[in-house]
C-alpha cells in the first residue's frame, strides 16, 4: 500500500524534525542558563535557587501559567508583524512604531466615543487601531515599492517617532487630571474581555487564530504562492506578471496593521489605558521572535511562549533575588545570543521549508 | 529673551550633543566596514554604567572614561563574534545586543543608583576670562567636549587617508573584492567594530561622567537610535555627522528656547522635526550613488567557496 508509506514515512520525518528542534531548543535553553548562572554567582546569587523559584513561579500554578500567557500575547501579533511582510523579503523593524500608533488611534476612538456598547466600540477601537499602524507602514512600503528608499532604515526611524507622537496626544490632551503621563482608565466597554479571571484577554485567542489563519494563507492561497514566488525571484515575479510593487505596499500595510492591533490589544486589554513609553522593546522582540523562527506559526508560538516564560520569571527574581527586573533582559539576550550564533544549523532548516 | 538665555540654551545643547557625535563617529566606522550596529543603545548603556561605577570606586574620571571605551570595544566585540564570525544576521543581533545592554547595564549600576560622584572638570573656553561670572559658567566645557570635532577630523582622516580606511570602506563596498585585493575582511570588521565601541563607550561616558552625572536605569533615552538614524542623515561621512548631531542636539536647544520666550509648541513635536528631515534627506539624495549607503552593509561575507 503505497499511500499508508508516504504517510507514515510523512509522520517519521514530521517526529524526526520534531524531536530535532526540542533537543535543539533544550540545549541552547540549557546553555543559556548556565551562562546566565554564572552571571547570577558573580553577582553573588544562587542561580538553582533562581531557577527552581522562576520554574515554580511560571509553571508551577494556574496564576503564575496564565501569566506567561498575557506576557506571550502580544509578541505573538509583533511577531506576525514582521512574519507577513519578511515574505516578501521585507524587514519591518518598525513594529515598535507601529504598535505605538496603533494604540494611539485606538485610544482615541475609545475616548471619543465612550457612550457606545462594547460590541460596537471594541471592534471600531480594533479597525482604528490597525489603520493607524497600516498608515505608519504605509510610507516605508510604499517609498520600497518605489525603489527611493529602504524600508529597513525608514521604520527604525519612524520607530523614534511614534512615541514622540503618542506623547504629544498624552501630555497635550488627554492625559488624567492626576497624572501628567498617562489616560484616565478606560471605560468598561473599551476593555477587551478577560477570561477565566484571570488577565487573559481575548487578544491571545485572536493572536492564536491569527497565526493558524497566516500558516494557511501563506500555505493554501493563490497570495501566499505569489508572494512565495516575489521573496524567491522579484524580477522573474515581475514578469510574470504579479504586481510586485502592490503585494509589497500591502504587504508592508497587512502587517503594520497587525502591529497596530497589537497596540490595541495592549491599551485595552493589559494597561486598559494609555501610557507614555508602555512598550520598551515589544515590538524589537516580536523582530527577534519572528527573525529565529524563520516566520513560521509554530515556531513563533513556541518562540514567544520562551521569552514570555523569562518574561514573567524576571519578575520573581525582582522580588526573590533583589535583582533589577531589567536583569532578566540577560537571561533573554543569552537565549537569543546562543540561538543566532548558529546560524548553519538553521539556514539548514530555512532551506527546507521555503 | 536675554542674550543668557540664549548662551544657556546653546551650551546645553552642546552638553546633549556631545554623546551623540561619539556614538555616531563611532557608528559611521562600523558601518563603513559592513555592519549595522542596532545594539548601540545596549553598548551605551553598559559604558555609562561601568564607567560610572569605575569614577565612584576610584574617584579618578579619567579612569572611568578608559573603562566606558574598553567596555564600549569589548560589547562590540560580542557582536562581531555573532556577525562576523558566525554569520548571524545583523539586525537581529544587535536587537538582542540592546537587550543584553539593558539586562546588564541594570545590574552593574544598581549599586550606584543615587550615588554622587567628581565628574570631568571643567574648563573655561580660553579667551573669555574677562566676561562676568554669569557668563563663564555657560561655557565651561569638560575635555571630551573640545575633543569632539577633533575627533571627528581623526575619522575621517583615518577613513579616507590611510590605508587602513581604504580597506575598511573596501570591506563595506564589496568584501570579496577586498578579498581578493589581499584584505581580510573579518580582521577589519572586528577591527571596525572594536574602534566604533570605543567611540560609542566614549560617549557613554560623556553622559554619565561629565555631564548627568549620575547612573540611572535606561539613562541613555534612544540616544543609540538615533546615532543610527544620524549616520543615515550624515550619509556614512564623519564631518557630515557634525552637522546631523547639531541639528539633533539643535532641535532640542530651539525647543527650550521656544518654550523660554512663551510659545505653546509641544517639545514632542519639535523632538520629531530631525527624523522627518532625515527621511526628507533620503529621500532627495537616495537614488544618488555618491551618497549610498555601502553597498555590502548588512550582508554576511563566508569567504570564496
Amino acid at each position: 500500500m503505497p499511500e499508508t508509506t508516504i504517510i507514515s514515512s510523512r509522520l517519521a520525518g514530521f517526529w524526526r524534525k520534531l524531536l530535532d528542534g526540542l533537543v535543539r531548543y533544550t540545549l541552547t535553553i540549557l546553555l543559556a542558563l548556565g551562562l546566565f548562572g554564572v552571571i547570577l554567582l558573580i553577582s553573588g546569587r544562587n542561580p538553582l535557587h533562581s531557577y527552581r523559584d522562576m520554574l515554580v513561579h511560571t509553571m508551577g500554578s494556574a496564576y503564575g501559567f496564565s501569566e506567561v500567557l498575557v506576557a506571550m500575547t502580544p509578541m505573538l501579533l509583533t511577531a506576525l508583524a514582521v512574519a507577513l511582510p519578511s515574505r516578501l523579503i521585507l524587514i519591518n523593524v518598525g513594529v515598535e512604531g507601529q504598535l505605538y500608533m496603533g494604540a494611539c488611534f485606538a485610544t482615541w476612538a475609545a475616548l471619543t466615543f465612550p457612550h457606545l456598547p462594547a460590541y460596537v466600540l471594541l471592534p471600531l477601537m480594533a479597525f482604528v487601531g490597525m489603520l493607524g499602524g497600516a498608515l505608519w507602514a504605509f510610507i516605508p512600503g510604499y517609498l520600497k515599492a518605489r525603489g527611493i528608499v529602504n524600508e529597513t532604515i525608514t521604520t527604525l526611524l519612524l520607530n523614534s517617532v511614534a512615541p514622540k507622537i503618542v506623547s504629544f496626544f498624552i501630555f497635550g490632551f488627554w492625559h488624567s487630571p492626576m497624572d501628567t503621563d498617562k489616560t484616565a482608565n478606560f471605560v468598561p466597554a473599551a476593555r477587551l474581555p478577560t477570561f477565566f479571571g484571570t488577565r487573559i484577554d481575548l487578544s491571545l485567542f485572536i493572536g492564536l487564530a491569527l497565526l493558524v489563519v497566516f500558516w494557511w494563507f501563506v500555505k493554501y492561497t493563490r497570495w501566499g504562492l505569489e508572494m512565495r514566488a516575489i521573496g524567491g525571484n522579484p524580477q522573474a515575479a515581475r514578469r510574470n506578471g504579479i504586481p510586485v510593487s502592490t503585494y509589497l505596499v500591502v504587504g508592508m500595510c497587512v502587517g503594520g496593521a497587525i502591529a497596530g492591533l497589537a497596540g490595541m490589544a495592549q491599551v485595552s486589554g493589559y494597561y486598559g489605558l494609555l501610557l507614555a513609553n508602555f512598550s520598551r522593546g515589544i515590538g524589537y522582540m516580536g523582530f527577534l521572535i519572528s527573525w529565529l523562527s524563520f516566520g513560521d506559526p509554530l515556531g513563533i508560538l513556541l518562540m514567544s511562549f520562551v521569552v514570555a516564560v523569562i518574561f514573567t520569571g524576571g519578575n520573581l527574581l525582582q522580588l526573590t533575588q533583589g535583582l533589577p527586573f531589567a536583569a532578566i533582559n540577560l537571561l533573554l539576550a543569552l537565549t537569543l545570543f546562543v540561538v543566532l550564533a548558529r546560524p548553519q544549523f538553521s539556514g539548514f532548516i530555512r532551506r527546507k521549508t521555503a | 529673551m536675554s542674550l543668557l538665555a540664549i548662551l544657556g540654551v546653546i551650551s546645553s545643547a552642546i552638553f546633549s550633543g556631545t554623546s551623540l557625535l561619539y556614538t555616531t563617529l563611532g557608528e559611521v566606522i562600523t558601518e563603513r566596514s559592513g555592519i549595522v550596529n542596532l545594539g548601540l543603545e545596549g553598548v551605551m548603556l553598559v559604558s555609562a554604567s561601568s564607567g560610572f561605577a569605575v569614577t565612584y570606586l576610584t574617584g579618578n574620571p579619567y579612569l572611568g572614561v578608559l573603562t566606558a571605551m574598553l567596555i564600549g570595544g569589548l560589547m562590540n566585540m560580542i557582536l562581531g563574534y555573532l556577525v562576523v564570525t558566525r554569520g548571524g544576521n545583523q539586525l537581529a543581533c544587535g536587537l538582542a545586543l540592546m537587550f543584553f545592554g539593558f539586562g546588564l547595564s541594570a545590574l552593574i549600576g544598581k549599586p550606584y543608583v543615587g550615588a554622587k560622584i567628581q565628574g570631568l572638570p571643567r574648563i573655561l573656553l580660553p579667551g573669555l576670562e574677562h566676561l562676568p561670572r554669569l557668563y563663564t559658567s555657560l561655557f565651561q566645557f569638560d575635555i571630551l567636549i573640545y575633543l569632539t570635532i577633533p575627533t571627528a577630523f581623526l575619522v575621517w582622516w583615518l577613513l579616507y587617508r590611510t590605508r587602513w580606511g581604504l580597506g575598511l570602506r573596501a570591506v563595506g563596498e564589496s568584501a570579496d573584492t577586498a578579498f581578493a585585493s589581499g584584505r581580510n575582511p573579518w580582521r577589519l570588521r572586528y577591527q571596525a567594530l572594536f574602534v566604533g565601541g570605543l567611540l560609542a563607550g566614549l560617549g557613554a561616558a560623556h553622559l554619565s561622567i561629565a555631564y548627568a552625572m549620575n547612573w540611572t536605569e535606561y539613562m541613555t533615552g534612544g540616544r543609540g537610535f538615533i546615532a543610527v538614524a544620524l549616520v543615515i542623515f550624515s550619509k556614512w561621512h564623519p564631518l557630515r555627522a557634525i552637522v546631523g548631531a547639531l541639528l539633533f542636539s539643535g532641535a532640542v536647544a530651539f525647543q527650550l528656547l521656544l518654550q523660554a520666550s512663551g510659545f505653546k509648541v509641544s517639545p514632542f513635536l519639535l523632538d520629531t522635526i530631525p527624523y522627518f528631515l532625515t527621511l526628507l534627506v533620503l529621500m532627495i539624495w537616495g537614488g544618488t550613488r555618491r551618497y549610498a549607503a555601502p553597498a555590502s552593509l548588512g550582508r554576511v561575507y563566508h569567504g570564496t567557496e
